[in-house]
């Protein structure tokens, strides 16, 4: 029942998608070659394993108490030190600009770390995670001297930090939103109240900086009237600011997260960017956040997959029916010899492994969208940022939920008990498909604005790579069959996108109809990608190398039994809407 | 005054141990590696004394080859000053006292007072070569310590003794001292730190760098022979005594007494 970080898959995606070519050799990042990235990540492993893991169970068995009387939500015991250790290390001021305090390192290998952080203790990855968003925001929109009274004590986690959107009337639909903010001297005080904010309060730093969406007085209706604003717990003078706790919810995971009522009574707050512009600094942060909420998918099946494997590997269940393979020593085989429990843990493998190469890939394209020097190779990573943060939010969250039920099957009745990890992670995993924008928001997302923006040069864009690709291992025999099941495939997802989109033209209802099921045809093709850039990263070792038999038998799973789903969803996509939408409603 | 840390590699504490084919040791092919867990002890102890403005610095000492550098890295990561890797053709098949006499002149070349080692290496549970090593240089040796206080060149040392008794040892400079679970809590290497490390060499000496005679080491000069390795027995199942506490408590007893023979 130990979770050993997959460093060495780590480092290969790292090497496979040219870390050192793309990332490390950028301006500011030479510090961080691949073997200092990997020194870094190892000592944060260490930590995470050795302090944050014991406190997972610990944490999602006892959850989090709130003290009505006082406003105030304690975390299990443990919790505080551990935080405290977190930060003492250095581990929250990662990505951050030396200026602050922090690190100064590539945002690559934060979201690797990430990983980490989350397969070890997913509740306080929350916190660390609010803190970056918020971080994130105020980089880029506040004022310097916000950002001189806040980020340095935010880097180095003495102080954390949230994301106030949701209000009880309002979930995924901003433009709801009636939080006021009304001007008070040089900055403004707010009124009102959101609900199910993470880490809204809690006692492991000395204050905590909301973001908060509200309205200015006489601004315009819907989202072009939102504004944001920073509101600390505790004032400059050390005052109490009026935004209070009123409670904590009852939650199906992530227990050690408090998920809070948060009333702002004329709280003190501060604008960040300009008036009535608060879902542009939404957006900076939200490409950063969903990635990683893609990353929790990853990061527990990661862990439900090691677990289910141990076990595989060590239960006795019946024969094999292969006679060949029975063990003459024992009156039953270890149920790993079954082909239907390599089935489930290779439905898992097969998937996650692409998936944690999509995300490194995509986050070493964050650096560059940021950091490269030159303008349009800077254009070109934002698109597709852009076109596929969307797929690893979503994609990430469905599979990572179904992987681990995957492997709490493998597992049979000792995975649903509490004996084991794989029940919590399934339930701490669950919410990664519902916040951060639905897993239909961000369908609608990638369907709606990322396919017509600049008439289709994102997917244009995405096309050529997988062109590329195609064109480079042209002459491959070993992996021809790879290359032509990514070929026709790729070819289907752009005949579905374009009958979709013409269809859309006229309909809009269309897209909410097929958005969903568009979006798994695209993230399937997706890692179809990924496998062929991975496999084309160790095709030149030999033949016995085990990384070299891994890649290749794995991406073999996932080509012949994981991308067919592809042509399932362009004909889910191909029936169009008349199924939901001709539904009499008074039928359901 | 300078602290030597005495710091060996092992297979991680949950690794699967499998012999290797011949059985010349085990095979080492899927082992991930770690500090010695009682060298950490040592470790931090030094830093602590660093950290206390008692030490000016900390050398670390590995004998090893250089898949041993990223643990030695780690330590650099965690605060110690610089590393000294003892590696030479000369120095395979090295037995304890082979080990002991290339620690000992790496001790003395690098001019330290205080030499702290792990009480044992959880691999070869051999606890020997701390003891051989402060014999050679003809210092003290305080073993298996559990709490420490320095003073103006005095060492007081506390040991358990057996028995739940407590020994107290007070000792002056030169010494060796080995470290015991308990003594302190080994920090983690910060990411500063890590990178910091960065910048600091590893130093790789041999025997003609240390003037040592390269015919009282490796394996001509081994006093241990080794024959063969095999895995130590399966553990029988544990059991479960059944009944009511009294009638369970009396089993035990009787079965500590006349099954197990330890009471
Ligand atoms: C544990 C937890 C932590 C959270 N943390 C935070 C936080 O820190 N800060 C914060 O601000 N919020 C937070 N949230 C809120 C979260 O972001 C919202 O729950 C989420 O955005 C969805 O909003 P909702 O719950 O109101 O659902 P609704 O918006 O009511 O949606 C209900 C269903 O309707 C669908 N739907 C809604 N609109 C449309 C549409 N236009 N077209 C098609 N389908 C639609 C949705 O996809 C969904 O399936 C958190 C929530 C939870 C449970």
């Amino acid at each position: 029942m130990y979770y050993r970080p997959p460093l060495d898959d780590i480092r290969f995606v790292l090497r496979a998608f040219d870390y050192e070519g793309t990332v490390s050799s950028m301006p500011g990042f030479e510090d961080f070659d691949l073997d200092t990235a990997m020194d870094l990540l190892e000592g944060y492993s260490r930590f995470c394993v050795d302090v944050l893991q014991p406190l997972n169970a610990k944490g999602d068995a006892e959850g989090v108490r709130f003290v009505p009387e006082t406003h105030e939500v304690f975390l299990p015991d443990g919790f505080k030190e551990a935080w405290a250790g977190y930060c003492e290390n250095g581990f929250t001021s990662l990505p951050f600009d030396p200026e602050y305090g922090g690190l100064g390192a590539p945002f690559t290998l934060s979201t690797l770390a990430s990983e980490i952080l989350i397969a070890t203790n997913k509740s306080l990855s929350m916190c660390a995670g609010l803190t970056t968003g918020l971080l994130d925001a105020l980089e880029a929109h506040a004022s310097e001297p916000l950002k001189q009274r806040f980020m340095e004590k935010l880097v180095s986690g003495e102080w954390a930090g949230t994301m106030c959107l949701t209000e009880p009337h309002c979930g995924t639909d901003l433009g709801l939103l009636t939080t006021r903010a009304e001007p008070y001297g040089d900055h403004y005080k707010l009124t009102g109240t959101k609900t199910w904010i993470t880490f809204g309060e809690h006692d492991l730093t000395d204050n905590i900086v909301h973001l908060v969406l509200a309205r200015l007085p006489g601004a315009p209706s819907g989202t072009r009237g939102i504004s944001t604003f920073v509101v600390p717990k505790y004032l400059e003078d050390g005052t109490r600011n009026p935004v209070f706790c009123g409670g904590t919810d009852h939650k199906m995971g992530i227990h050690a997260s408090p998920t809070c009522v948060m009333n702002f009574e004329g709280a003190e707050g501060w604008l960040v960017g300009e008036e009535n512009r608060g879902m542009v600094s939404m957006f900076t942060m939200m490409n950063a956040a969903r990635l990683n909420v893609g990353i929790e998918g990853v990061a527990l099946a990661e862990a439900a997959y090691q677990a289910a494997l141990e076990f595989a590997r060590d239960r006795r269940q019946g024969r094999s029916l292969d006679p060949a393979k029975q063990d003459p020593d024992h009156p039953a085989d270890i149920i790993l010899v079954h082909p239907d429990v390599r089935r489930m843990l290779l439905e898992i493998k097969a998937t996650n492994e692409a998936l944690r190469g999509l995300v490194g890939w995509m986050s070493m394209h964050y650096d560059i969208m940021h950091r490269h020097p030159d303008e349009a190779t800077r254009a070109k990573a934002g698109d597709l940022v852009a076109l596929l943060t969307p797929i690893i939010k979503s994609y990430g969250s469905e599979r990572g939920f179904y992987n681990i039920s995957q492997a709490m099957q493998v597992m049979g009745g000792a995975g649903y008990t509490r004996d084991w990890p794989v029940e919590q992670y399934m339930r701490d995993e669950r919410i990664a498909m519902i916040y951060e924008g639905t897993n239909h928001v961000q369908a609608l997302d990638l369907v709606g604005r990322k396919l017509p923006m600049g008439g289709g040069r994102l997917m244009r864009g995405f096309a050529a790579e997988i062109t590329e690709v195609i064109r480079r291992n042209a002459d491959s025999e070993l992996l021809a069959p790879f290359i032509a099941a990514l070929k026709t495939e790729s070819k289907r997802l752009n005949e579905t996108t374009m009958a979709m989109s013409a269809e859309a033209m006229k309909d809009h209802e269309l897209i909410g109809a097929v958005a969903s099921n568009y979006l798994n045809q695209f993230a399937l093709v997706t890692l179809a990608y990924v496998w062929v850039r991975e496999l084309e990263a160790v095709v030149d070792l030999p033949e016995d190398d085990r990384l070299r038999r891994g890649k290749l038998q794995t991406a073999r799973y996932f080509f012949d039994l994981v991308l067919p789903e592809a042509a399932m969803y362009a004909e889910k996509v191909a029936a169009g809407k008349a199924a939901m939408t001709e539904f009499d409603a008074e039928l359901f | 005054m300078k602290i030597g840390v005495l710091l060996k590699q092992v297979p991680a504490s949950d690794a699967r141990i499998k012999i290797a084919d011949p059985s010349t040791g085990i095979d080492t092919a899927d082992i991930k590696w770690e500090i010695n867990p009682y060298d950490e002890y040592a470790l931090e102890a030094a830093l602590q004394l660093k950290d206390a403005k008692q030490a000016s610095s900390v050398v670390v000492l590995t004998v090893g080859g250089a898949d041993a550098d990223q643990r030695i890295r780690d330590a650099l990561a965690r605060g110690a000053d610089a590393a000294v890797r003892l590696d030479d053709p000369a120095f395979e098949g090295s037995d304890c006292l082979g080990i002991a006499r290339i620690l000992a002149a790496a001790a003395k070349a690098e001019g330290v007072e205080l030499l702290l080692a792990g009480k044992q290496a959880i691999d070869g549970d051999n606890a020997q070569v701390p003891g051989m090593v402060a014999e050679l240089l003809g210092w003290g040796n305080i073993s298996v310590v559990d709490k420490l206080e320095f003073a103006d060149g005095t060492v007081k040392a506390w040991r358990a003794s057996g028995g739940g008794a407590r020994d107290v040892v007070e000792a002056s400079l030169p010494l060796v001292i080995t470290c015991d679970k308990g003594l302190n809590e080994p920090r983690y290497a910060s990411l500063k730190g890590i990178m910091m490390a960065k910048r600091k060499k590893i130093a790789v000496k041999g025997a003609a760098d240390l003037g040592l005679d390269p015919s009282t080491v490796g394996a001509a000069a081994a006093l241990v022979v080794e024959d063969n390795w095999s895995l130590p027995p399966e553990r029988p199942a544990g059991r479960i005594l059944e009944g009511d506490d009294a009638t369970r408590v009396k089993e035990l007893v009787r079965l500590l007494r006349d099954e197990a023979k330890v009471i």
